[in-house]
């Protein structure tokens, strides 16, 4: 195992020094030292319908260092590989922020900095993922452990055995970086996986041990679930076959995270291969909801622009051209509200576990 | 106005029923109609004059005795060399500081023409008496109300009478006066009236004790002196503050602003009202020569024409005129093509003076000024000019924080919001400012094109002054009180074009600077990062790289490709003043541009004057040893075409008030 961690880092390290000897090879001909780094936006990602997931496209920016609007971004970057190169030496794991903070400093001769803040630094950590293709855990960054998870399900984390049945409320705490090198799933007799948007819901779930009735897993991301959440979502998936079961809030951006889950993210387009679940099934809530389940008009929310906006975004992406999301999408536009989980509270505090959720079940009402 | 209606009311209602105790008969009210006069309207409403508080009680009578000074000086061709004086009054006790006094003394001295005997009485204690309201010319003053109200407002709040000493040459004696308004009457009451011997050959004194509070900062009395100063630069204002210090504002431009000439109304701007009133006063026996003769821009030709519109013979008495006939002849006038007034009856400041004004008051890197051609509202000429003071000047530099900066820190200028100055015939405005066009204009006027940056709807923001005035044979003002600019479109619309020009040029500087800048930074950035880069590469290769070589390969390639961009560069320098017209800029190497030469800063206010003929010459030869280096500015315009520029009629006086200030 160990040496299985040394030689992935080994080869994470070797991409890294190769941005130097891209500059040095440059200089030895005397050319403008130039990196090729994947575009990432909306019109370099294709949907890929049969695999069901989001794929990187072949466009590439170029950035070279004798550019005068380019040349802090050349050296920043160059900077950034310096200090992941460091984290891969002293094999280590480090924070956004921290990367942020060990790679600032003040240019000699100048009054400049090297990084005036960190919204600076992290899209260059998203350039070299996808330039050198290496994955952000690979590159030893993670994110604050965002993500809790309870039910029938035994992970074994350094060596430590975490039995998910017995962590009371509270769950445990999704490490960002859940890689079988570093988690390893011991035992798994869940039937489905169920995926929450908030906090709140997974609370009320896991208070009233909705996991031990339905038999299965459950997680939360806190809104837009951090990479560890869905890797862990993915690895049940696929090493468990388990089915995914996504519950969010009625809007846009509820939408989104679905859509995250299942195909893959814009941003990030070249993980999905690794991160999207194309058969996570959206199990609620839907905007034909509120009137199956007799919510009140008045625990909505009216949509504002930004949401009207969104929405008429997410109509257009190719992978929401299905017949029952399109409908989906146009019922919520021409209800003008969205719905908050929390409003199922409207009829009792604990529908979500004894109505809401069987009837879903039981009556296999979801979209896919 | 409605008590007719109330005393109808009154009688019917006493008819119908017993009258409730406490009420009155038509006759009774009738008793105690009476006609109230002006003085008296004003000594209860005294805040439409200006008088609202003691604070703004002190600027308003500064500002009245200040503008009557220059007017007169001005109108008499003399340059105008002005003294204010503030002092505490201490009623016997020793004298409380400034800022805690609540009575103070003001005295403005001038070199004027003087004011002959008789007229020294009506003019400082009667309401709405003066030589400005019944013409069309631009003037300061415009009602005849000013500075009768600021008497007046002294005597109601300390009962002293106002001091006038005024003598109208070195050969006539000087007339001492105390006078006081009846307000019953709106007459002056005249307590002292003497020959005195006083040390100035000509002018007038004007003193006046008032209840008042004494501030520094917004619309005090020194902030408006500031602005007299900017926006004239013709004349000389002394200052004795009531803390006993001395302020100068030197003359930067020895040369009169062109004299106004008066005009008579034009048809468009007249209403019906005036149009009867007019067609009954005039002297003029057929209506086409009424036409012709009492309004400017209107031909026999053309007066033929309204005639005919108008369905009226022209030779129709215009006395007879009235009712329907009078109605159509208006309609004709409104309905008639007339030329616009003529604009030679408003004289603007000038670009050039406007520069130098701005140049000798306000620190800054860069400065520029416009002045619009004229354009008409309600058939009254008018013209604007705006101005520009940017930065903080060579002394700003240093005041920049040094070294790396922390997050969230910026090495820009604070984010301070533009100073608006504003000016109505050269008058200064300090209050009410957000009622004010000129202010709607600024607030109006897109700064973000010109790379200034501004908020939604708020000033724009950077170290700035923003300069503008508008001069009218009528300004129309918001209230009486001479505070705001009305709003019209047509004011508007060229306040915000003269501020897009001075935006623009502001823009092309601010490019210029950005420029230079970066063609600094183009030169060093590499070399800069090329240091990062090779080190961070070192520490990538295990430190397994030879870093020298790697620098020099780099700058070799750094070389290359900005040696081709420089010359790009070097050609776009097409800088100089010439791209932008009537502007200075200043630099640490120097000033750019058609910059007055100042007197020396501290040595004038020091109180240790030159003696007046060097004074003189001096000046002359500062104006004279500036002018050739000068570019031809276009100061005289299109209105005053034919004028020959005012000849500058020197003081003589000034080594008697020298004296007399020591």
């Amino acid at each position: 195992m160990a040496q299985k961690q040394a030689k992935k880092s080994g080869i994470v390290e070797k991409k890294l020094v190769g941005i130097a000897d891209v500059v040095i090879a440059a200089a030895e001909r005397g050319k403008d030292p130039t990196l090729a780094i994947p575009v990432r936006s909306l019109a370099n990602v294709t949907f890929d319908q049969k695999r069901g997931m989001i794929e990187m496209g072949r466009r590439k920016q170029a950035r070279s260092f004798f550019n005068v609007g380019m040349a802090k971004k050349f050296m920043q970057t160059v900077l950034v590989a310096d200090a992941l190169a460091e984290l891969q030496r002293s094999n280590l794991t480090t924070s956004l922020r921290e990367i942020y903070y060990r790679t600032k400093h003040t240019i000699k001769n100048s009054h400049e900095n090297t990084f005036d803040g960190q919204n600076e630094s992290d899209p260059l950590i998203e350039d070299l993922e996808v330039t050198l293709q290496a994955l952000r855990e690979e590159l030893h960054v993670r994110a604050e452990n965002a993500g809790t998870v309870v039910g029938p399900l035994v992970l074994i984390d350094d060596g430590d055995r975490v039995d998910c049945t017995r962590l009371g409320k509270g769950g445990y705490s999704v490490p960002s970086i859940v890689e079988p090198e570093y988690i390893q799933i011991a035992r798994c007799t869940a039937d489905f996986v169920l995926l929450v948007e908030k906090g709140t819901q997974w609370n009320r779930l896991s208070e009233d041990k909705f996991w031990r009735r339905y038999n299965c897993v459950l997680l939360t991301g806190n809104g837009q679930p951090p990479r560890g959440v869905r890797r862990l979502a993915r690895r049940l998936h696929e090493e468990h076959n388990l089915p995914v079961y996504v519950l969010v809030d009625n809007d846009p951006w509820g939408y989104y995270i679905y859509s995250v889950v299942k195909q893959g993210s814009i941003n990030l387009a070249f993980e999905s291969q690794r991160m999207a679940i194309p058969k996570a099934k959206f199990i609620g809530f839907s905007s034909a909801d509120p009137d199956r389940y007799g919510l009140p008009r008045n625990v909505g929310i009216k949509l504002n622009d930004k949401d009207v906006t969104r929405a008429r975004e997410l109509l257009k992406y190719r992978w929401f051209q299905k017949k029952e999301w399109q409908e989906e999408i146009k019922r919520m536009l021409a209800s003008g509200l969205k719905y908050e989980l929390d409003a199922l509270a409207n009829k009792d505090f604990q529908y979500l576990t004894k109505n809401y959720l069987p009837r879903k079940l039981k009556e296999k009402d979801w979209l896919d | 106005m409605s008590r007719p209606m109330l005393k109808t009311d009154a009688a019917t209602s006493a008819a119908a029923a017993p009258r409730p105790k406490g009420t009155l008969t038509a006759v009774e009210m009738g008793a105690r109609q009476r006609e109230i006069s002006v003085s008296e309207f004003f000594t209860k409403n005294r805040h439409l004059l200006g008088f609202d508080n003691p604070r703004k009680a002190l600027l308003t009578c500064v500002k009245e005795a200040v503008d009557n000074a220059l007017d007169a000086c001005e109108e008499a061709g003399i340059l105008p060399d002005v003294v204010v004086k503030v002092e505490v009054v201490a009623n016997g006790n020793p004298p409380p500081p400034p800022s805690q006094a609540n009575r103070f003394r003001i005295t403005v001295i001038d070199n004027g023409p003087g004011i002959v005997r008789q007229q020294i009485p009506p003019i400082f204690a009667k309401l709405l008496y003066g030589s400005k309201f019944h013409r069309l010319r631009m003037s300061r003053g415009q009602q005849g109300i000013g500075i009768s109200a600021a008497g007046m407002y002294a005597q109601l709040t300390t009962g002293k009478p106002v001091q006038i000493i005024s003598r109208t040459s070195a050969r006539a004696p000087a007339h001492y006066f105390e006078v006081q308004i009846d307000t019953k009457k709106n007459e002056p009451r005249i307590f002292e009236n003497k020959k005195i011997a006083w040390e100035n050959e000509r002018g007038t004194q004007v003193t006046l004790e008032i209840e008042a509070r004494y501030q520094k900062g917004r619309a005090s009395v020194e902030e408006y002196l500031e602005q007299v100063a900017i926006a004239n630069p013709h004349v000389k204002l002394v200052y004795h503050t009531p803390e006993g210090e001395t302020k100068e504002y030197p003359r930067t431009l020895a040369e009169l602003p062109a004299q106004p000439r008066e005009i008579k109304p034009h048809p468009y701007g007249i209403e019906f009202g005036m149009l009867l009133k007019m067609l009954h006063d005039t002297s003029s026996r057929s209506l086409a020569g009424f036409l012709a003769s009492d309004f400017s821009r209107v031909s026999a030709k053309l007066a033929e024409e309204i005639c005919k519109t108008a369905k009226i013979p022209p030779q129709t008495a215009p006395r007879t005129i009235h009712g329907a006939t009078a109605e159509r002849l208006y309609q004709a006038i409104q309905s008639t093509k007339i030329m616009a007034p003529p604009s030679n009856c408003i004289s603007p400041i000038g670009e050039k003076a406007i520069l130098h004004g701005l140049y000798k008051q306000i620190k800054g890197d860069f400065y520029t000024a416009v002045t619009r051609p004229p354009a008409v509202y309600r058939g009254n000429p008018f013209i604007i000019e705006a101005g520009l003071a940017y930065g903080k000047g060579t002394a700003g530099e240093e005041e920049r924080p040094k070294g790396p900066l922390a997050e969230g820190e910026n090495r820009d200028e604070e984010e301070e919001l533009a100073r608006v100055i504003r000016y109505a015939n050269r008058v200064p405005l300090l209050y009410q400012q957000s009622a004010c066009a000129t202010f709607k204009a600024v607030l109006e006027t897109s700064w973000r094109n010109y790379g200034v940056p501004q908020a939604k709807g708020a000033l724009p923001a950077g170290p700035m002054v923003i300069f503008v005035h508008m001069a009218s044979v009528w300004v129309p003002f918001t209230s009486e009180s001479k505070e705001a600019i009305a709003d019209y479109d047509e004011i508007r619309k060229e306040i915000k074009l003269a501020l897009q020009e001075c935006g623009r040029r502001l823009g092309a500087f601010l490019r210029r600077r950005e420029r230079a800048k970066s063609e600094f930074r183009r030169r060093n950035i590499f070399e800069l990062y090329i240091e990062e880069v090779v080190e961070a590469c070192s520490r990538l290769k295990g430190g397994k790289l030879a870093k020298e070589k790697l620098k020099e390969q780099l700058r070799k390639i750094a070389m290359k490709r900005t040696g081709g961009e420089k010359t790009t560069e070097l050609l776009g320098r097409d800088g100089g003043p010439e791209g932008l017209p009537n502007s200075i800029i200043v630099t640490p190497e120097g000033v750019e541009g058609e910059a007055p030469a100042l007197p020396g800063d501290g040595a004038l206010s020091e109180g240790a004057p030159p003696e007046p003929e060097l004074a003189l010459a001096l000046a002359n030869e500062r104006s004279a040893g500036v002018a050739p280096k000068a570019k031809p500015v276009q100061v005289k315009r299109d209105l005053a075409k034919g004028e020959a520029p005012q000849q500058a009629v020197l003081p003589f006086v000034e080594r008697e008030k020298l004296k007399k200030k020591k």
